[in-house]
């Protein structure tokens, strides 16, 4: 009787095992990479009914984040502007764009302009808008430079490891409450500054007087600071505190 | 064989031969030759299929079909398809996975301990036992994964890193399961297999057509049979086995953490590790039992390895796993009603045996104590019909022992404000209907087309396998001779 498996088929189950061993690799990273919401997710930016600027209305001139969602910091929902805050300026101000013909369309029949809604909590993760606000987390923290986008998208992954990472070490994330809402401000670095900032002396620190300090660093002593001060102590481990 | 007990041959020698109940009973009936049980063993994988097991298949997979249909319905529908919801949050998945997974433990047994142990009488049943170990824990294995409610999710309990952020609970015997069953059904594959590599080579070398000895070519891995491959084998069987024998204890310890480590009374106690493990050899005998007599049927010649002797001793471990069990039932009552002082404690066992499922209660009591005693008789064990009967009650005594434990405690705990009634949906029923669909039919086609007893090894306990035996006529092998 012949052989039925020549010589080489002793290699056979070595080079399949090579072969699924890469293919899964390859899997593996792909999934890895391309299957998670910093990639699927990040960068979403629908077209809007109007190609409002945040870089032009918050960065160049200066307008309050709180002007226009007047409730982020008093309601467990933020809100977008109604088209009267809108025309509270344009009926003055670019009053015959034609850009702007959605929202002088809306204005007239009360309506309102009917924004893509991009930041999205999902319906079982409980989120309070103003709670995090009201501690000192900055708009940035989830929304990115807002101030610098044409056209907003989403900067952030916002999974739940992107919460439940502040939510264990929130001291990354807070500010001194008039800073919320400037996004481009930092913690400071200069040790005299900072301590300052807390309304003490470098040396209640630990630090020496006029010392430089990493951002991350600074960042940290200001948010352990504000974490006790303002008795931050969000869920961290218990799933019942979002998933209510 | 001579049954005097004294006799003198012509040159003067006393010759002692053993009295006939010291006689060993041969394992392989009518001293049938090496090349016999090769022959016969193989050619149920080579011959024409029978009408028997068409019909058996035809009736079977069917109903093995229930389990996917009714499993995406389920997916398809959520978890309310069941007819479990609070307090009763587990049912009838539960229960029916915790009897799957302890129909399992007596394949190791078997092929582990009783191999560490040199029990000879293993080698005719230990793979088709194996097998129906593996068969049962994929059956148990449906339930908790589809029981989780998005099966899609299921990932989440193995520690894979995640955008959630989460890691699994180590504290939960819930997680310690998933290790514990998913290491039990790895090893349990490993062992199986290796066991099956030198047969596998028998069969490829048998083998007509090509498809045939291409695919037994390919499983059996090369096997030429020399010496440094025996050499080999012998080690890895050994190391697997050794590796297994915790597993027969420690797998279904865990599965009693996921009730004992609760607070829960009829739970909370320490005597379910033991009592569960010894529950488990109890109704996984009698599982092997319901498909070892019913597979004589179908080919006879296994009779002569799979013998009246083998039946006896699997009927002797039920009776004697099933007494222990019996003792857990009766000191459970005890501590519960007697000894513990706790009036929820002795609620749970007051309410098991007068509440809404008492009658469970007094099946499991009938199924698994009082019936597996007429085991005592020899009579009995010797009867293979009714080692059948009693099988079937064992193996309905140990659903309901585990509908018992987990259906009445989680009916009345505590507060009467928190007592459920639980019905089981139709979806349920013919999901558990299903998986004994797909546990018959996987092991039919195991029937057909692997050799369901190892041949290897039961030629190694055959008499003239023995380097000291001598062929009938020279010296008898139960003889001794003395010289005076």
């Amino acid at each position: 009787m012949p052989q039925i498996f020549q010589r080489g088929a002793n290699l056979v189950p070595l080079k399949i095992a090579l072969i699924i061993g890469a293919f899964a690799t390859c899997a593996m990273g792909a999934v890895w990479m391309y299957f998670t919401p910093k990639y699927t997710k990040v960068g979403y930016q629908p077209a809007q009914p109007i190609p409002f600027s945040h870089k032009v209305h918050s960065g160049q001139l200066g307008i309050d984040c709180r002007y226009c969602h007047s409730f982020a910091e008093t309601a467990a929902h933020s809100n977008l502007p109604s088209s009267q805050v809108c025309m509270s300026c344009h009926s003055q101000v670019q009053k015959d764009n034609p850009k702007l013909e959605p929202l002088r369309q809306a204005w007239a029949s009360g309506k309102g302009v009917e924004w893509v809604q991009i930041h999205k909590t999902p319906d079982y993760a409980y989120f309070n808008h103003s709670v995090h606000i009201n501690r000192g987390v900055s708009c940035v923290t989830c929304h990115g430079r807002v101030d610098q986008m044409d056209v907003v998208y989403q900067a952030k992954s916002l999974t739940m490891e992107f919460c439940v990472d502040c939510h264990r070490k929130p001291e990354m994330e807070l500010r001194p409450l008039d800073k919320v809402t400037d996004l481009g401000w930092k913690a400071p670095t200069d040790s005299t500054e900072l301590a300052a900032l807390l309304g003490k002396k470098p040396e209640d620190l630990k630090l020496k007087a006029g010392a430089k300090l990493s951002p991350t660093n600074a960042q940290e002593i200001m948010g352990n600071h504000f974490k006790v001060q303002r008795g931050v102590h969000p869920p961290d481990s218990n799933c019942a505190g979002c998933h209510r | 064989m001579a049954s005097a007990a004294h006799n003198t041959s012509e040159d003067g020698i006393v010759v002692l031969h053993c009295p006939p109940e010291l006689a060993k009973i041969p394992l392989v009936n009518d001293n049938k030759s090496l090349a016999w049980i090769t022959e016969n063993v193989a050619s149920i994988c080579e011959e024409k299929t029978r009408r028997y097991w068409w019909i058996a298949f035809f009736f079977f997979s069917p109903i093995a079909l229930l389990v996917p249909t009714l499993l995406a319905y389920q997916v398809g529908n959520g978890v309310g398809v069941w007819g479990e919801n609070q307090p009763f949050g587990w049912a009838w998945d539960i229960t029916n996975f915790v009897f799957w997974i302890g129909i399992g433990h007596a394949g190791t047994l078997i092929s582990a301990i009783l191999f560490l142990t040199r029990q000879k009488w293993r080698t005719s049943i230990n793979r088709a036992a194996e097998a129906m170990t593996l068969f049962a824990v994929m059956c148990a294995g449906l339930y908790p994964g589809f029981h989780v409610g998005r099966f899609w999710k299921a990932w989440f309990l193995f520690p894979i890193p995640n955008w959630n952020a989460i890691w699994q609970n180590y504290r939960s015997p819930l997680l310690w399961d998933v290790f514990a069953v998913s290491t039990y059904f790895t090893v349990s594959v490993l062992f199986w297999y290796v066991g099956l590599i030198p047969d596998l080579a028998t069969l490829r070398d048998r083998a007509k057509g090509t498809i045939k000895r291409v695919a037994y070519g390919i499983a059996a891995l090369g096997w030429r049979g020399g010496n440094r491959h025996w050499q080999h084998y012998e080690m890895a069987y050994l190391i697997l086995a050794g590796l297994s024998t915790p597993l027969v204890l420690s797998v279904h310890s865990i599965v009693s953490f996921d009730f004992a480590t609760s607070v829960i009374p009829g739970w909370h106690t320490t005597i379910f590790p033991p009592y569960f493990v010894a529950g488990a050899i109890f109704g996984g005998f009698a599982m092997v039992l319901t498909l070892l007599l019913p597979a004589r049927l179908f080919y006879p010649q296994l009779d002569k390895m799979m013998t009246r002797n083998h039946v006896d001793k699997m009927a002797k471990i039920i009776l004697l796993t099933g007494s222990i069990v019996g003792y857990a039932y009766l000191m459970e009552l005890f501590v519960a009603l007697v000894y513990a002082g706790n009036f929820y404690e002795y609620n749970a066992f007051y309410n098991r045996a007068t509440g809404w499922y008492a009658w469970h209660y007094y099946a499991m009591m009938t199924c698994n104590v009082i019936i597996p005693q007429f085991f005592w008789f020899k009579s009995i064990r010797h009867n293979y019909i009714w080692v059948f009967i009693i099988c079937q009650f064992v193996n309905a005594g140990m659903w309901f022992e585990r509908f018992v434990i987990i259906g009445t405690t989680l009916a009345q705990d505590f507060l009467p404000s928190s007592w459920g009634h639980y019905t089981p949906s139709w979806v349920e029923v013919l999901t558990f209907v299903g998986t004994f669909g797909m546990f018959i039919t996987l092991f039919l086609l195991f029937m057909r087309f692997l050799p369901m007893i190892t041949i290897f090894e039961v030629k190694a306990v055959t008499p003239q396998a023995d380097p000291h035996h001598h062929p009938e006529g020279e010296h008898a092998p139960e003889t001794l001779k003395e010289a005076h």
